[in-house]
């Protein structure tokens, strides 16, 4: 993929282990993908895919025995990779920020959360804004997410989940980065809560311009917020287009399976088709194509060659030997 | 197994739980949370129910109150004995051969498969432990039935499984060993509580898919307890919707989800998050506002957060939950006997397209 | 279980074995190999901290020393009872004084000595007799590797005699504490409401007390040897900070879902707490075991030191000896007489201490290295 202008972040080849005793985690493998300015791309795929690891390279917080073996990472332009630790601590909140898997757990119960706030604003902006410029950004930012202004000297056990998650949310804002990532920002709150977190989401994204990465393993909620979506396999990328063509039709079998496998309020009652087998152990991934464990499609190919991450229409790639093999429409389990 | 369906398998009557907020070492109680209030329901055999509702309107603890983990401060609950064929009321058994036969008709599918079993024991201890506990069987014929059990929920081989610890063991493998311990002393009734809600999406369905197969091939009944409505929708073939401690709507599941009535239920399905980008999701008609119901007044529980309430509403006590035309049972002043709305405008939900 | 009719899930599931063919072994073999399996893996966690293995080292010599005793005694030169038994052994060399007037007429101090100091050892001589001094405490030599005690004792053989108590001591500590501690705590954890209460503040109490005022007090009242003040200690450890912290470690246990899951499968008070709760309590409780054994040596040179206790030689009654006939201090000067006995004492006890530590990096995940 070519640099674009219109690109705010473009990620190239990353590839990313861990090292524990046992052995190298192979996390992440080959990724890559871009996002345009201003457009919110979904990553999507089951524990150990390596969403969360991809998600915490960008932000330089991946853990210590993490090794970034190659690829980089494009911030507006800038190589994220290539900074040391204190650059990317400056970048960290300004350029690109975080809301965290359960950061609504995260608030430090002896301050007030407009402390904590002004907190972050004191370390990454410069110069250090003043109390009344602090108290205006947060009482905006408070107005952004739906939190009533009063509640900025309050402490964090006067908040409820949701509140607490949208303050989170606030604070990611505070210094208007270009980036945000969120990772599975509703997981841990009730549907209704979840639903208006997603709202609020969708609004300031289409306020801001804001570009967001949202990492979740539902994929209903990746279908709700998002334009551009990808489905990460065992540290893969597998499949990569807008949200829209890939629910419509998915052209990867796991993407396929997936979809076919998700329940759902509306439509009709489909018979769920079940995915062979577990998420594969990364100390030891299958040969070749990762997937083909659980592919019904697979081919002596697969079993041998890794498939390259191929364009099959504008905008929409998918890693795969045998895609024609995927019907159209979704599959259909059998009943016994 | 045919000629049983129908029969009532289960059937809750006026289930009360009331949890006192500790006032001290020596002073009595005078505040008290509603966790379950009044809560009525049955189940025949060959079906399964699901209780849906978000975190606090009591699934959990109506669920706990079945399998007698915990005592309800008021009500009854009728459970069909699986040897004698005869209900047994559970909240009044005193003996412990009665108490014996009720474990063998009831059990439980807890959400955890990581600490639902205990790690310094085998996968053969934790499955036969209720054969063991009730002293059933030899160890042979314990060993033959849990190899049996094994192979029925897919692990197959089972013999490798047996002598194994649950660490090493995948969440789904652990989640179904969990299925075969419920099932050991076959039980009638199983109460399983969100048993996918901490597996990888990509083997929720197999582990579901599983639940029903046995379900058929076992007769066994379901009290699916989830938040997850979709899910619910996928295993139970009628939905009661709690909140806050009361049912305020339950019915055949298709009948509920194409025409739910309460104005909850409506805020509910409105607020799941459905995998089709195209899906245009009709406005949540719903107040914030979390209420606990700590000594609630007899008033309708959802007043609080209802968007149409009105004086009849806040007069009124709770409404009663019974049949407005058909199978479909609401709690709600604005719904009349026939399953009309006389309330406000409310916003078209159709969920077929 | 074997009935005519095949149940629902019978039929569904059952395939016809020969009897056996399931499980080729039968349960009690598994069982164990399945023990053996568990220790090899605990020891190879064991094994990567190094400071665990040096205790461990340290109390395998210890161990070591503590079986040579009955051995040396029984073969070679250190048979003679006269010469080698740690309690009644006598061996010192006689040096000969010639006692002369005054200080002023000492010619040769080697072998000469004025009247006043001879008073001192040979009492009622007069000038122009020879007085025999045994000279106690020897220094290393003559066949005494660590050489004598005030009393001419051999100190080697007091010292690798004394091992022997000292593990003596520290495993009935040690277990005591455990059977009480581990008790107490389940108990407390599982049923809660006043029996905790009550539990719990006689452990309060049971800490407060100053250990060593009350040991004193009791030595007065009974002769405490060396198994009662093994009961003694663990008693005491057991009902007190030992039994809150298996407290804690049992609640957090208790609420864990697989309890609940024992419940409804049908067990009973007595069934959660012996099958589930206490054994994942236990390894906690080992763990204590080693602080308790840490605490039992060196509470015991402590009461030995101030002559309390009734027990024939110990570390303690060897710093005792040596304190009571005034070489405490002397400095380096009578080395031998301290520092074998100081450091048995404290060597050992931090051995059980490291072991202590490394076995709560294998029982407590989160403090691993990895």
């Amino acid at each position: 993929m070519t640099a674009h202008e219109s690109n705010i972040l473009e990620v190239n080849n990353l590839v990313m282990n861990y090292e524990t005793k046992e052995g190298m985690v192979s996390a992440v493998q080959d990724v890559s993908f871009s996002l345009p300015r201003g457009h919110s791309l979904g990553l999507v795929g089951e524990s150990g895919c390596g969403k969360t690891s991809v998600a915490l390279t960008l932000i330089g917080l991946q853990a210590n025995n993490a090794k970034v073996l190659g690829g980089e990472v494009l911030l507006d332009g800038d190589d994220l990779l290539e900074l040391d630790k204190e650059q990317m601590r400056l970048r960290r909140w300004t350029d690109v920020s975080m809301v965290f898997q359960g950061a609504m757990n995260s608030w430090n119960p002896v301050y007030t959360v407009g402390e904590q706030i002004r907190e972050a604003m004191d370390i990454h902006w410069d110069p250090k804004p003043s109390a009344a410029e602090a108290r205006a950004k947060t009482e905006e930012l408070f107005g952004l997410v739906g939190i009533n202004a009063d509640m900025i000297d309050r402490y964090p056990h006067e908040f409820s989940g949701g509140m607490k998650q949208r303050a989170v949310i606030a604070m990611a804002l505070s210094c208007d980065p270009k980036l945000i990532i969120a990772d599975e920002p509703t997981t841990a709150l009730d549907v209704i809560v979840q639903e208006q977190i997603l709202e609020e989401l969708r609004k300031i994204q289409h306020d801001l311009g804001m570009s967001i990465i949202y990492i979740s393993h539902d994929i209903a909620v990746i279908a709700e917020i998002t334009d551009l979506m990808g489905v990460m396999y065992a540290g893969k990328l597998v499949e990569i287009g807008s949200t829209k063509d890939i629910f419509a039709r998915p052209r990867h079998p796991y993407a396929w399976l997936i979809l076919s496998s998700t329940p759902s309020v509306t439509g009709p009652r489909r018979q769920l088709a079940p995915l062979e087998g577990e998420p594969p152990n990364l100390l030891d991934p299958p040969s070749g194509c990762r997937v083909h464990p659980r592919c019904p499609f697979a081919t002596e190919k697969c079993v041998n060659e890794e498939p390259p991450l191929v364009e099959v229409e504008s905008g929409h790639s998918i890693a795969c030997w045998n895609p024609e093999q995927v019907p159209v429409g979704l599959a259909v389990g059998s009943s016994e | 197994m045919s000629e049983q369906n129908g029969q009532i398998r289960v059937k809750v009557d006026g289930l009360r739980k009331l949890f006192p907020i500790s006032k001290g070492l020596f002073r009595k109680s005078t505040d008290f949370v509603y966790a379950v209030d009044d809560v009525s329901f049955e189940i025949k055999a060959g079906e399964s129910l699901g209780l849906v509702g978000e975190s606090g309107c009591g699934k959990t603890t109506t669920g706990r109150m079945l399998v007698k983990l915990d005592d309800a401060t008021d009500g009854e609950v009728h459970i069909r004995n699986a040897g004698t064929d005869e209900m047994i009321e559970v909240m009044s058994i005193q003996s412990k051969v009665d108490q014996k036969e009720f474990r063998k008709s009831v059990q439980m599918i807890f959400q955890d498969p990581y600490e639902s079993m205990n790690p310094r024991r085998t996968i053969f201890d934790i499955v036969a432990e209720p054969l063991s506990v009730q002293g059933i069987g030899t160890t042979e014929e314990r060993e033959q039935r849990v190899v049996d059990l094994l192979r029925l929920v897919g692990l197959t081989p089972p013999e490798p499984f047996l002598f194994r610890y649950p660490h090493e063991l995948s969440g789904g493998q652990r989640q179904r060993i969990a299925i075969a311990r419920a099932l050991v002393m076959e039980p009638t009734f199983v109460v399983a509580d969100e048993p996918t809600s901490m597996l990888d999406v990509s083997i929720r369905i197999s582990i579901m898919r599983l639940m029903l197969e046995l379900a058929e091939k076992l007769g066994v009944t379901y009290l699916y307890i989830t938040h997850d409505l979709a899910v619910a929708r996928y295993m139970c073939d009628k939905i009661a919707v709690m909140y806050l401690g009361k049912i305020v709507e339950m019915g055949p599941t298709e009948s509920l989800l194409e025409n739910p009535m309460h104005p909850y239920t409506r805020a509910l399905l409105s607020a799941v998050p459905v995998p089709d980008p195209s899906y245009r999701r009709p406005q949540v008609e719903i107040e914030g506002g979390v209420a606990r119901a700590i000594n609630p007044p007899d008033q309708c529980r959802f007043l609080q957060r209802c968007p149409f309430a009105v004086d009849q509403c806040r007069n009124d006590p709770h409404p009663d939950l019974y049949e407005r035309g058909g199978d479909h049972q609401v709690a709600c002043h604005l719904v009349t006997s026939e399953g009309n709305w006389v309330g406000g405008e409310r916003v078209e939900l159709d969920l077929r397209s | 279980m074997v009935t005519k009719e095949q149940s629902p899930l019978e039929e569904a599931a059952h395939v016809e074995l020969e009897p056996g063919a399931a499980l080729p072994e039968s349960l009690w073999k598994v069982r164990i190999k399945l023990f053996w399996a568990g220790l090899r893996r605990n020891w190879s966690l064991f094994k990567e901290n190094k400071i665990g293995l040096m205790g461990l080292i340290v109390i395998l010599l210890f161990a070591l020393m503590a079986i040579a005793h009955p051995i040396m005694r029984s073969v070679g030169p250190w048979q003679d009872d006269d010469v080698y038994d740690p309690v009644i052994g006598y061996d010192a060399p006689i040096e000969n004084f010639e006692i002369v007037p005054t200080a002023a007429d000492v010619v040769d101090p080697n072998s000469q000595m004025d009247v006043m100091t001879a008073q001192l050892w040979c009492f009622g001589s007069l000038p122009g007799e020879i007085c025999e001094i045994p000279l106690q405490p020897a220094p290393p030599g003559n066949g005494h590797i660590l050489g004598t005690d005030p009393l001419g004792r051999d100190i080697a053989s007091q010292l690798t005699f004394s091992t022997r108590s000292a593990f003596m001591l520290g495993l009935i500590a040690a277990v005591v504490t455990v059977g009480v501690a581990t008790t107490v705590g389940s108990i407390a954890a599982f049923y809660g409401g006043w029996l905790d209460t009550f539990l719990m503040r006689l452990a309060d109490l049971v800490l407060l007390l100053p250990l060593i005022p009350i040991l004193i007090v009791l030595s007065g009242l009974w002769t405490i040897n060396l198994p009662l003040l093994g009961i003694l200690i663990g008693v005491l450890s057991g009902f007190g900070g030992t039994a809150i912290v298996l407290k804690s470690q049992a609640l957090s246990i208790k609420v864990k879902p697989f309890n609940d899951a024992a419940r409804v499968s049908g067990g009973s008070n007595t069934h959660l707490i012996f099958k589930h709760i206490i054994p994942n309590v236990l390894p906690l409780s080992f763990l204590y075991m080693m602080f308790t054994v840490t605490d039992a040596v060196s509470l015991e040179a402590t009461l030995s030191f101030f002559g309390l206790l009734n027990i024939d030689m110990s570390w303690g009654i060897m710093l005792n000896t040596a304190q009571s006939q005034g070489y405490l201090r002397t400095g380096l000067e009578f080395w031998w007489l301290l520092i074998p006995a100081g450091l048995a004492v404290t060597l050992l006890a931090a051995g059980f201490f490291f072991v202590g530590r490394a076995m709560d990096e294998v029982i407590n995940p989160r403090l691993r290295s990895r």
